[in-house]
């Protein structure tokens, strides 16, 4: 942060340049690639709890798609057009990070973070829900019709452990933009450092992209089978 | 038993010899090569020894010929060798029909063997000599493995499902068991005789002892003592379907889909009916999940395997009606 | 090459600054592959202490040392320690964290904070293994199958699983900061194909660890998850498939092991060019194998679940890839075994272990084809064959190479040399007692003795004591290097900057380099290994 460039002269270039980098430009290149890295394992961290939901939810269809039919698809739907506000927000603010625009890239990372906190108060909602409804597995799960009830407490484990993970890397992604909005205040982000609002809004996209997957397979998936009956 | 020999197990079943085959195929290859290139380092190293401090070697790229060579002849090796190991491994995997079916559960930590006829043995397994006997095996409790290495075969045992494997013993012996998935404890004290006998000790052996039933007469027990046959009637009035020759058969489900009716299909019945439902039926069988032990759902698919419609033939059992295996296996 | 008035250049990276604060918070990747190193020394002798144990209860069929559960937490603990806390990162966080930036002509890595980050993070990892350890132990396997570990065992399996778990980001991160190094931190004119073998080794390493690791931090996840509040994603009684763990763990855990050898032959490719003063024959078959291996390394897990229930046609196409996947490795040894043919050959301790790796590494490898053919893994697989098998590899691979790259790098380190006596006869001491410990193990396999066994037929105790007996010995031959390597860097003879004549530009720097690896960023207009040394005058 500034402190290094308090405290030492640093002959003409960048204060934010590391001393093993020959220039900003092969800095910023290099965060950024660190960060696709990084985004990849990220994918294939995630994928594994995919590839859980995909086999079970070949298995027992019927039982997946009952489940689905018990989460709120109208909070699913309002959180999915808040988190995709909220990367278009988060676009705008690295636009106007890279045109040196400082008060509009504060009041797009604000709104950024807002939009985040409204997503995760609703997820808080949807699982106080959950809880009242005992369809925590673990806390006296209980489904009906019962004769599903084993795959269902299946399908809320999964979707307890994607949402609950997928909800940490928001609050990380909060707290890396909490980081972001201090820069841009004390004015270390300038429009020839606008790299660390670049690079935090492809973890912002990365984190909403999973959620683009997670709605339709929790919440959709199976929603219009009609219900096992005769 | 032991064979006598302390480095080399006895062959004791008829796919023994083809796994040994392979295996003695395989040490030959490798010290073939182990030697080939232990000994070109070594001679390199002593004939091109360093002689003066700063000596250095020859300016030599690579060539491509004998790149393409050691790629392409390990290749061809490789494949001959995948091709015959996948011959033994489909001839293993799949158990012979006229194979006699015996049960296994597995549990910590004990083997618990259920003959058809009834014959219950703990940590021991009777088998005549000459005769495909195939298991069909599932855990209590965690993963075991049931593992005979004198008839070169084991499977891992996983609770929630059946699986099998097949062997024709051809020596009388006694021979080991062990269990070779690590399950706690006692996973080395898992263990066990596997006892060939020539065909009239085998026979009586089944008949003598305290004889318990059969499985299926058991079974035919439980389905009552359960009300099974409340709905599963042998007419057509009942609400679940009859199970008359349902056994092997291959059934119209609800889903569309169609399947085939074997153990797994009938245990999955009892625990979870509305997985698969059959067409044309409601989904209102109750689940006996926790109401029935593993022993007891053998005794229930061995009744139903039981059922034949009038003109089947008897599935085969133990009683020696089956010529002992005295043709050479196909496979 | 040294003459006796070689001096210690005044400032390298060893003093300065010589606080506590300036080795804990360093950013220098010299330093933090110091830390590693301390670190993961630790805990290997952990590992082999129980290793130890193992073999002292083994030499007696009867289980007369301990009882059976404590049996089952030392192999347990064994593994786990040996292959998350040793084998994964010895050599790419130790020699590669060292190495690479400088074999580039970079001054560190890209992400110097992250990797100090990461060290802390395999301490932090390493913290709650431990603390498991101490506590209740851990029975499970280090393969921590369920349901066995999701729910009959009694152990502290939720704080292991976190261990690793944290483990793994610190594997993660490296890796991540290794492929960024390579991609844009070459000093002008190292193109990818003048770059050393061991870079490419780092780099195939490093896509595995980005690629797999995540897998298995989500699969613990999972574990911990279904223990701790009974979800039932394992779970059979309410329709899990405890399978699904073992899909998951080895999606990982088979490219874990090519992380763990991969390295080690990028350690193996410098060595045998040092010894030979020499290009390695086939440098780009050798870069390309190293990236084969680590691509097909992905899709071969199923060998390891052949008599877990898997269709035939799946374990069909698993068997296949599996022979695939040794090809690469088997044309890495002939290219190094031409390598020697008219070069100038030294019988010095790196060299030694190089040689051995050769040989043990192709007894373990060509051991594993006996593991890919279907028909013979079924008797083979769960017994000490398997344990015979990944020990070769493992340890008659992969630590044979480290054991060379620590003697053959440590004048770079510490600027001083140790005995080549004692180097040499370490080397053989390693080489005998390990194949007198692990050679018995094959034939215990194939007669049947499964693994994991606290007890064993009677009739098996010969090869058991020869095992226990070989361990001994081996146990001698790696502690030996602690004591005189520790020796050597504070009183052995100072070595210069090329002590072993070799080409590469770690050598073309001071011993030990300078905390940012050159006085001035080189400029590469030769391949690797182009001996005679194109540098002239750089050469102490």
């Amino acid at each position: 942060m500034l402190p290094e460039a308090v405290a030492h002269n640093h002959g003409g270039h960048h204060p934010m340049l590391a001393h093993h980098f020959d220039s900003l430009e092969e800095q910023n290149v290099a965060s950024t690639l660190g960060m696709w890295v990084f985004l990849v394992t990220e994918v294939l961290f995630f994928g594994g709890l995919f590839m859980a939901y995909t086999l079970y939810r070949m298995w027992y269809p019927d039982a997946f798609a009952l489940s689905s039919n018990e989460l709120d698809i109208r909070w699913g739907a309002f959180n999915t057009a808040v988190l995709i506000g909220s990367s278009l927000t988060m676009a705008l603010a690295v636009h106007a990070a890279q045109t040196g625009e400082r008060s509009k890239l504060v009041t797009f990372l604000i709104l950024t973070m807002v939009l985040g906190t409204v997503f995760l108060g609703v997820k808080g909602i949807e699982y106080a829900d959950k809880f009242e409804h005992h369809h925590v597995p673990g806390l006296n799960f209980h489904f009906e019709p019962v004769s599903e009830m084993a795959h269902a407490q299946i399908f809320f484990s999964l979707y307890f452990v994607m949402t609950g993970l997928h909800a940490i890397h928001m609050i990380v992604g909060l707290g890396i933009m909490t980081w972001m909005l201090v820069w841009s205040m004390n004015g270390t982000i300038t429009k020839e450092y606008a790299s660390p609002i670049e690079i935090s809004g492809l973890y912002w996209h990365f984190v909403d992209i999973v959620w683009i997957f997670l709605f339709p397979l929790l919440y959709l998936l199976g929603r219009t089978l009609p219900a096992v009956t005769h | 038993m032991w064979s006598g020999n302390p480095l080399f197990p006895e062959a004791a079943s008829t796919v023994a010899s083809r796994v040994d085959a392979l295996y003695i195929f395989l040490v030959a290859l490798t010290l073939f090569f182990v030697a080939l290139i232990a000994g070109l380092v070594i001679f390199f190293g002593i004939k091109y020894r360093r002689r003066q401090p700063d000596e250095i070697g020859a300016r030599i790229h690579g060539g491509l010929i004998l790149e393409i060579a050691w790629s392409v002849i390990p290749l061809i090796i490789s494949l001959g060798i995948f091709a015959w190991s996948a011959d033994l491994f489909f001839a293993m995997s799949r158990p012979p029909d006229e194979a006699m079916n015996i049960y296994v559960v597995g549990k910590q930590w004990m083997w618990k063997v259920q003959h058809i006829d009834g014959q219950r043995e703990i940590n021991q397994l009777h088998i005549p000599v000459g005769r495909k006997v195939k298991l069909t095996m599932t855990s209590e409790d965690v993963i075991h493995d049931f593992f005979i290495p004198e008839f070169r075969v084991k499977a891992d045992v996983i609770p929630g499902r059946y699986t099998t494997i097949w062997f024709e013993a051809t020596k009388p012996g006694t021979y080991r068991l062990f269990c070779a998935e690590y399950c706690g404890n006692k996973h080395s004290g898992m263990i066990g005789e596997v006892i060939v006998q020539e065909p009239n000790d085998f026979q009586a052996w089944m008949h003598g002892g305290l004889s318990q039933g059969s499985l299926a007469a058991a079974g035919e027990q439980l389905f009552s003592d359960l009300a099974c046959n409340t709905c599963h009637r042998s007419d057509t009035q009942g609400r679940g379907p009859a199970l008359t020759g349902v056994y092997g058969s291959t059934v119209a489900l609800m889903s569309g889909v169609n399947a085939t009716a074997d153990e797994a299909y009938i245990r999955e019945s009892i625990l979870t009916p509305a997985a698969k439902v059959v067409n044309g039926f409601q989904p209102i069988m109750p689940t006996f999940q926790g109401l029935v032990t593993e022993e007891q759902l053998l005794q229930l698919i061995e009744y139903v395997k039981s059922l034949k419609a009038p003109g089947q033939t008897a599935a085969a059992s133990h009683e020696g009606a089956a010529a002992p295996g005295a043709a050479a296996p196909a496979h | 090459m040294s003459s006796n008035t070689v001096l210690m250049p005044e400032r390298h990276y060893l003093n300065d600054g010589h606080s506590l604060k300036s080795w804990l918070l360093t950013k220098d990747h010299k330093r933090i592959a110091l830390l590693y190193l301390f670190a993961v020394t630790f805990f290997f002798l952990i590992g082999g202490a129980f290793a130890a144990m193992i073999r002292l209860e083994l030499a007696t069929p009867a289980g007369d040392l301990v009882s059976d559960e404590t049996y089952n937490k030392m192999f347990t603990m064994h593994g786990v320690m040996m292959v998350f806390f040793f084998l994964i990162p010895v050599v790419p966080a130790i020699l590669g964290n060292f190495l690479l930036p400088i074999m580039i002509g970079a001054k560190d890595l890209a992400f110097p904070k992250l990797n100090l980050a990461s060290w802390y993070i395999y301490m932090l990892g390493s913290f709650f293994t431990l603390y498991a350890i101490v506590t209740s132990g851990l029975d499970t396997g280090w393969t921590f199958y369920t349901p066995f570990s999701s729910t009959a065992s009694t152990t502290a399996v939720i704080p292991a699983g976190i261990g690793v778990f944290i483990n793994g980001f610190s594997s993660i991160l490296t890796g991540l900061n290794f492929i960024v190094t390579v991609h844009r931190m070459r000093a002008p004119g190292m193109t990818w194909f003048r770059m050393p073998l061991f870079v490419w080794a780092h780099y195939a390493t490093a896509i595995v660890m980005v690629l797999g690791t995540p897998v298995i931090a989500i699969t613990l996840v999972m574990l911990v998850a279904e223990r701790a509040f009974h979800f039932g994603i394992f779970d059979p009684a309410v329709g899990g498939d405890p399978v699904l763990f073992q899909h998951l763990f080895w999606f990982y855990s088979h490219p874990a092991v090519y992380i763990m050898i991969l390295p080690a032959m990028g350690v193996i490719s410098e060595l045998i060019a040092a010894g030979c003063r020499k290009q390695v024959f086939g440098y780009s078959f050798v870069a390309f194998s190293s990236l084969a291996i680590a691509v097909i390394g992905f899709l071969v897990w199923g060998h390891h679940m052949f008599v877990a229930g898997m269709s035939v046609y799946a374990a069909l196409v698993f068997s296949f890839l599996s022979f695939i996947v040794a090809i690469p490795s088997a044309v890495k040894v002939f290219n190094w075994t031409a390598t020697m043919y008219k070069g100038s050959v030294s019988w010095d301790t790196p060299m030694l272990y190089a040689i051995g790796f050769i040989g043990l590494f192709s007894i373990g490898g060509l051991t594993g084809l006996f593991l890919a053919s279907m028909g013979l893994d079924i008797h083979l697989t769960d017994t000490y064959f398997i344990v015979a098998h990944f020990h070769y590899v493992m340890v008659g691979g992969t630590i044979l190479a480290y054991l060379g790259g620590i003697h053959y790098w440590f004048p770079k380190m510490t600027g001083r040399m140790y005995s080549e006596f004692l180097g040499r006869l370490s080397a053989g001491i390693v080489f005998i007692g390990f194949n007198l410990t692990f050679f018995p193990q094959f034939i215990l396999g194939y007669l049947g003795m499964p693994r994991r066994y606290h007890t064993y037929p009677a009739d098996m105790q010969m090869l058991n004591v020869l095992s226990s007996a070989g361990a001994s010995i081996l146990a001698v031959g790696f502690t030996l290097p602690l004591f005189y390597l520790a020796y050597a860097w504070k009183y052995g003879p100072v070595a210069g900057s090329n002590p072993w004549g070799a080409v590469g530009l770690e050598w073309n720097t001071t011993s030990p380099p300078p905390t940012t690896n050159f006085e001035e960023t080189p400029v590469v207009t030769w391949d690797a290994y182009e001996y005679p040394t194109p540098v002239e005058g750089h050469v102490a």
